[in-house]
């Protein structure tokens, strides 16, 4: 019976439900993990890389050796796969399908220009949350072929409100966080979360709380960059301007190293066992 | 026939315009308010052409109340004068452009810095810690280059601008009467410039007294008793 309704986006079934969105924030919740915290210092973000292998060339790939860093050198790729920079204040990280994720980067990065171009700021962080949910929203109620099948977390800075973290589904809710988590394990995460946030947390601290949750949540024992993202975004020490930041590879390993929780060289060899994107079930779409 | 200025001090800044209206030599009115509050802490003086000035006022104030309505807070000074500036540029680019110049006067909460900028009708945009427009333009400009320096007080900067008053009046056929606001944490206030102590009179009344309503949009609306 419920059938009936599966297949249009926008027509309520009897009970009262939009079956393409739920279904659409059901194949989220297969997707690789993104978590962030926030402090009064900054945001930091960790995700889930689920695309990996050892024959996948990620020489050239945003996201390979060599790409990511610090400010201008951000929009250098970014993560590749889950992590993108949408404007100098705002990180965004990505669960869902991969082409509707880049889709909604792309019109996501035009609308912040578009900001810029008629007030010469960067977009408030807020403003271009509404601006994306408005168009995920749109997908519910005028129709189309399907909703995107993406979930975000957003985090940024703007003058009026400072550090700002921000989640979204494909139904167009969004929602403002101290400490978040979409994706895979989202719902043991975030309790994890709960349990360990404390108000007035360092940057350090945030860092570490992400990557430990992360470590927890994540089937592999031992984190490394072959299958992790990592960002943050902080204010420049002297300018007062933000500061995003991107890990490269290297980058990412030491910092786990520090925090004993892997990075290191036969870890990253062990870990990703050439699952290349064909493992269980669509991760290839759907990271 | 018209005359504004403004000027940035510490933590406040002032703008200051004539209040005559007419056409050609012939004066209609010398009571017309040509300061146009924008926002909280936000003003602008404007002069040019006779119904081109209203109505362009009109838009950017409406323009600004409705982004603090959707947003729940208002425009800070820097994009709101790049917003103008761009409205400006567009509309000279038009069929029937707007021949408005103004001076935008702002104070920013977020940094806490008072904000001036000199905006033409050709769409031109000038951040400037002093500026005029208009006719007195020829006589105010060098009274500010000389008296004007970094992070006047309050007194100061009024007297600054009393001198440039002064100035006008002694070296302008026309006479003009004077209307004039100072904006800075607390908003917007009228300063009375043609008094012979503008600053101690402003200091001596009441907040209340010297407020101008900013179009604050109505967040308290609904039954509250």
């Amino acid at each position: 019976m419920a059938r009936r309704y599966d297949s249009r986006t926008t027509i309520f079934s009897p009970e009262g439900r939009l079956f393409q969105v739920e279904y659409a924030m059901e194949a989220i919740s297969h997707a690789g993990t993104v978590l962030a915290v926030l402090s009064k210092e900054g945001i930091a973000m960790a995700a889930e890389k689920k695309v990996t292998g050892k024959l996948l060339d990620l020489s050239l790939a945003p996201g390979g050796e060599g790409m990511g860093g610090e400010g201008t050198e951000a929009w250098m790729g970014g993560g590749g796969e889950k992590i993108f920079l949408l404007n100098n204040n705002i990180l965004a990280g990505l669960a869902g399908i991969t082409s509707d994720a880049n889709s909604l980067v792309n019109f996501a990065r035009n609308s912040a220009q578009r900001h810029l171009f008629t007030y010469d700021e960067d977009i408030p962080v807020e403003m271009l949350v509404q601006r994306l949910c408005d168009m995920k929203q749109g997908y519910t109620q005028f129709g189309g072929l399907r909703p995107f099948g993406v979930a975000l977390l957003y985090m940024g800075w703007d003058p009026i409100y400072g550090f700002q973290l921000y989640q979204s589904d494909p139904s167009g809710n969004y929602s403002g966080w101290k400490a978040t988590c979409i994706g895979s394990n989202h719902s043991s995460a975030t309790s994890l979360l709960k349990q360990d946030y404390k108000e007035e947390l360092t940057l350090e601290e945030a860092k570490s709380l992400c990557l430990k949750v992360m470590s927890k949540t994540m089937d592999s024992t031992k984190l490394s960059s072959e299958k992790l993202e990592f960002a943050t975004m902080t204010l420049h020490p002297t300018s007062k301007q933000p500061l995003s930041k991107i890990y490269k590879p290297s980058e990412l390993d030491g910092l786990l190293r520090d925090l004993e929780l892997g990075g290191t060289e036969e870890d990253a060899v062990g870990a990703m066992e050439g699952t290349g994107g064909g493992g269980g079930g669509n991760v290839a779409i759907s990271t | 026939m018209e005359c504004s200025f403004g000027l940035t001090g510490k933590d406040y800044v002032l703008l200051c315009s004539d209040m005559s209206a007419g056409r050609s030599i012939i004066r209609m009115k010398s009571d017309e308010n040509k300061i146009k509050t924008l926002g909280p802490h936000l003003a602008m003086a404007y002069g040019g052409e006779p119904g081109d000035t209203n109505n362009f006022a009109e838009y950017v104030e409406r323009n600004m109340r409705l982004y603090h309505i959707r947003n729940h807070y208002p425009l800070l000074p820097e994009p709101a004068s790049a917003w103008i500036r761009r409205t400006l540029a567009e509309s000279i680019r038009s069929r029937h452009p707007y021949s408005v110049n103004l001076l935008l006067a702002g104070y920013d909460t977020t940094t806490t810095k008072p904000h001036l900028y000199w905006i033409d009708y050709l769409g031109t945009k000038a951040v400037v810690p002093y500026a005029a427009h208009g006719m007195g333009v020829y006589v105010s400009l060098s009274t500010m280059d000389k008296w004007w320096f970094n992070d006047m007080n309050k007194r100061e900067g009024v007297e600054v601008l009393k001198k440039c008053v002064d100035e006008v009046k002694k070296r302008i056929t026309i006479n003009f009467n004077f209307n004039c606001i100072l904006i800075d944490k607390d908003g917007i206030h009228h300063i009375n410039i043609e008094s012979e102590d503008p600053i101690s009179e402003y200091e001596a009344a009441q907040p209340k007294d010297t407020v101008v309503e900013a179009p604050n949009p109505p967040l308290d609306v609904g039954v509250t008793a």
